[in-house]
């Protein structure tokens, strides 16, 4: 059992190393007639389980300012608009983009409006993303949603003729009126779906609409394409709805992309696309990163002067906190920004604190008098409350700052969120390596003493 | 034990200043936003030959124009600046050309908008204060009681008033740009701000829990007493750590990690001196 326990554990830091390994690391040397030549990568995943591919790079993604990305240019036509309005419509068409590329999955993305002379412009600057003609699309789609019954001309129109020529009449219910589109699977067929919840009003309309079409056909239409024709079976009063049709997952979920960041007020079109460099000199970077090193070593330095043999098992939970965090930093992933590497490098410090708490009380019961692994056990279940609500405190606030329910009032994406998932990451696993890793390590390295 | 709580006077004397020279900057002189809150012009001149960068920067700041970055490679040179109008543009030009003597051909003058509208300032606006309320009710709880909760939020709101104050300050004297970066420095300063507070005030909970409800005053300066070590070494560590970012880092991120150091002192100081005056001026409030 205990040697099941040590091989787990050995296997989890194994893991761990191998996808916090450098990326493109050449290593050559000779050793007699070795001679070893090789590339250290992190660990890649491309699995076949069933008929599923599953398929993962752990690398590390870095934001626009470390590392580049794709920059792209679009041109608005203001030509069909109200002066008095261009500015709206410009404001809110590059709010619709951000909320397009953000539920596409790239984060950090930076969206500017650009004026040029007399023309307006938008600029979306994407990090190192793969799938560069996607965003494109994606971006650039109109998505109107529409809903169309049998208008009451439908006479004229033989009643032989495809469906979707009757349906001429529109019901005023647009992709407006949808709270939220989803990604669903049907129960039976197993293909992929969009599911509407309606808005209050949409849902009354909605009912309306079905209502008064009860055994005939309502049209669900995208770009004054009709998607499906479903027949209506019953009224629905609880303002919800499916678009079926024959989508691949993909399609399905760029649908309900779309539908969620409704329509763009003004069209585009993508006149420019070129890679840019990093903004951040690599200088900059190195610098950094070495201040970060030698940071790191006073702390150490500080904790093993200050806490003797203590110290240096609160150096090794640290060791392990870099180690874990830049793993789950891999494995979500988190886009690192030179911001995010200083909270990074911040967070390393603050990690120490579970440890000099429990450090200190350890301290104060032996003050006591208490014999020291009997001090070890009470100093660290009276840290524990300290430290218990200290934590759950700081991860409500990244809690409410990364907003999970993605609530309109609250930012819902960009910075705030990005710096909301580094400070729980950060809490989380200091919390875990400050704590359960020290014990561990204190037992392992006090066996002998304790009698 | 040493009795803290002697100099009570002191130290809200001491934030009263820091607090308020902060608040007359903001006031008087306000701050520089950057590219990310106004957007910004840039542009692009070709030259005969290379221009000279600290020509470049006194010309634009005779035209008003605050400089962001100037990249001069060979007689290509681009200035970002905040937003300028044409006229503005030609004067800079003219002028330039008459100085150095050279000619110039504008290849590029666009006006880029701001990245951070003002939609996302106020959303995370409302997403700080329910996160102060979470706190208040987790607090409240945690602690069975309201004071301990509103005593760490006055010394968090006293953390975030001496970051903008100082913050601004920085921006008039030293031209530090209001930025995105300023704002995660700020949510951070106030989530250390209360996890410090809650050290103390954990040891102040333990005593009433086992000792009984009892001179307060003599819990608070005992629990300052033996937090004290904890909360500077722990400081201690950080402080390291940004000390090193400041001395050794990139100059990009220099007002940013300065922010942070700034949140992490005040931080370090309102929890023993401004939080736990304040709680036990409540407590005692609600025991007579």
């Amino acid at each position: 059992m205990k040697q099941l326990k040590l091989f787990i554990i050995v296997a989890l830091m194994a893991i761990i190393i191998w996808i916090d390994l450098p990326e493109n690391f050449q290593i050559r040397f000779q050793i007699g007639k070795f001679k070893i030549d090789t590339k250290v990568n992190p660990l890649t995943i491309d699995w076949q389980i069933f008929n599923t591919n599953i398929k993962y790079a752990f690398r590390t993604h870095l934001g626009l300012d470390l590392q580049g990305g794709s920059h792209l240019l679009f041109e608005t036509d203001t030509s069909k608009i109200k002066p008095e309005d261009l500015n709206d419509a410009l404001a809110s068409v590059r709010d619709i983009i951000e909320k397009r590329v953000n539920y596409f999955g790239v984060s950090e993305p930076v969206i500017q409006n650009i004026k040029a002379g007399n023309k307006y412009r938008i600029s979306v600057d994407l990090p190192g993303i793969s799938d560069v003609n996607t965003a494109i699309t994606l971006i650039g789609r109109t998505a109107m949603l529409g809903f169309f019954e049998e208008g009451t001309d439908s006479a004229k129109i033989a009643s032989s003729s495809p469906i979707f020529l009757r349906l001429t009449k529109d019901t005023g219910l647009t992709g407006k009126d949808v709270k939220k589109a989803t990604v669903e699977f049907d129960s039976q067929s197993g293909k992929p779906q969009v599911g509407l919840s309606f808005t209050n009003l949409g849902a009354k309309l909605f009912g309306e609409i079905t209502q008064r079409n009860i055994g005939k056909a309502v049209g669900i239409f995208i770009d004054q394409i009709p998607i499906s024709t479903p027949t209506v079976q019953t009224a629905i009063m609880d303002g919800s709805a499916v678009i079926t049709g024959n989508f691949t997952v993909n399609e399905a979920k760029k649908l309900a992309i779309t539908i969620n960041s409704g329509a763009l007020p003004l069209p585009i079109k993508l006149i420019e696309q070129r890679n840019i460099g990093p903004t951040l000199g690599a200088s900059e970077v190195k610098k950094s990163i070495f201040a970060g090193a030698i940071g790191l070593a006073m702390v150490l330095f500080f904790m093993i002067v200050y806490y003797k043999k203590l110290g240096i098992i609160a150096s090794m939970a640290l060791l392990i906190y870099g180690l874990l965090s830049l793993a789950i930093f891999r494995l979500i992933p988190v886009v690192l920004t030179l911001s995010g590497v200083a909270g990074f490098i911040l967070s390393i410090g603050m990690a120490v604190d579970s440890n000099i708490l429990i450090f200190e009380r350890i301290k104060e019961e032996q003050r006591k008098g208490q014999k020291f692994n009997i001090a070890i056990r009470v100093g660290f279940g009276r840290a524990i409350d300290a430290i218990k609500d200290a934590n759950i405190t700081t991860l409500t606030v990244a809690f409410i700052l990364f907003n999970p329910l993605n609530w309109e009032f609250l930012p819902q994406f960009g910075m705030v969120r990005g710096f909301a998932l580094t400070l729980a990451i950060g809490v989380g696993t200091s919390l875990f390596t400050g704590v359960v890793i020290t014990k561990r390590l204190i037992n392992l390295f006090y066996k002998n003493t304790q009698s | 034990m040493f009795n803290f709580l002697k100099f009570q006077k002191l130290y809200f004397a001491i934030s009263t200043i820091v607090i308020g020279f902060g608040l007359y900057s903001i006031v008087t002189w306000g701050y520089h936003y950057s590219i990310d809150f106004v957007g910004g012009s840039n542009i692009e001149y070709r030259s005969t030959k290379p221009l000279k960068s600290d020509l470049v920067e006194k010309i634009v700041k005779t035209e008003k124009g605050i400089i962001n970055d100037i990249s001069i490679v060979d007689t290509i040179t681009i200035i970002q600046v905040q937003p300028l109008d044409e006229k503005q543009e030609l004067k800079i030009r003219t002028s330039l050309e008459a100085q150095a003597k050279v000619k110039i051909e504008l290849l590029r003058f666009e006006t880029v908008g701001p990245t951070l509208g003002k939609e996302t300032m106020n959303k995370t606006i409302i997403a700080s204060i329910l996160a102060l309320m979470g706190i208040l009710i987790y607090m409240s709880f945690a602690f069975k009681g309201l004071n301990f909760a509103l005593a760490a939020i006055l010394a968090m709101v006293h953390d975030f008033l001496v970051v903008i104050g100082s913050y601004s300050l920085l921006s008039h004297y030293f031209g530090a740009q209001l930025d995105t970066l300023f704002v995660t420095a700020v949510l951070t300063t106030m989530s250390f701000s209360v996890h410090d507070t809650i050290v103390i005030f954990d040891k102040i909970r333990e005593y009433i829990n086992t000792e009984g409800r009892g001179n307060i005053d003599y819990y608070a300066n005992r629990a300052l007493t033996e937090t004290m070590v904890r909360s500077l070494n722990n400081s201690m560590t950080i402080v390291f750590m940004l000390l090193s970012l400041i001395l050794l880092g990139g100059s990009m991120i220099k007002f940013f990690v300065l922010t942070l150091l700034i949140g992490t002192i005040t931080g370090t100081y309102s929890s023993p001196f401004i939080a736990t005056s304040i709680l036990v001026w409540l407590e005692k409030r609600k025991n007579r």
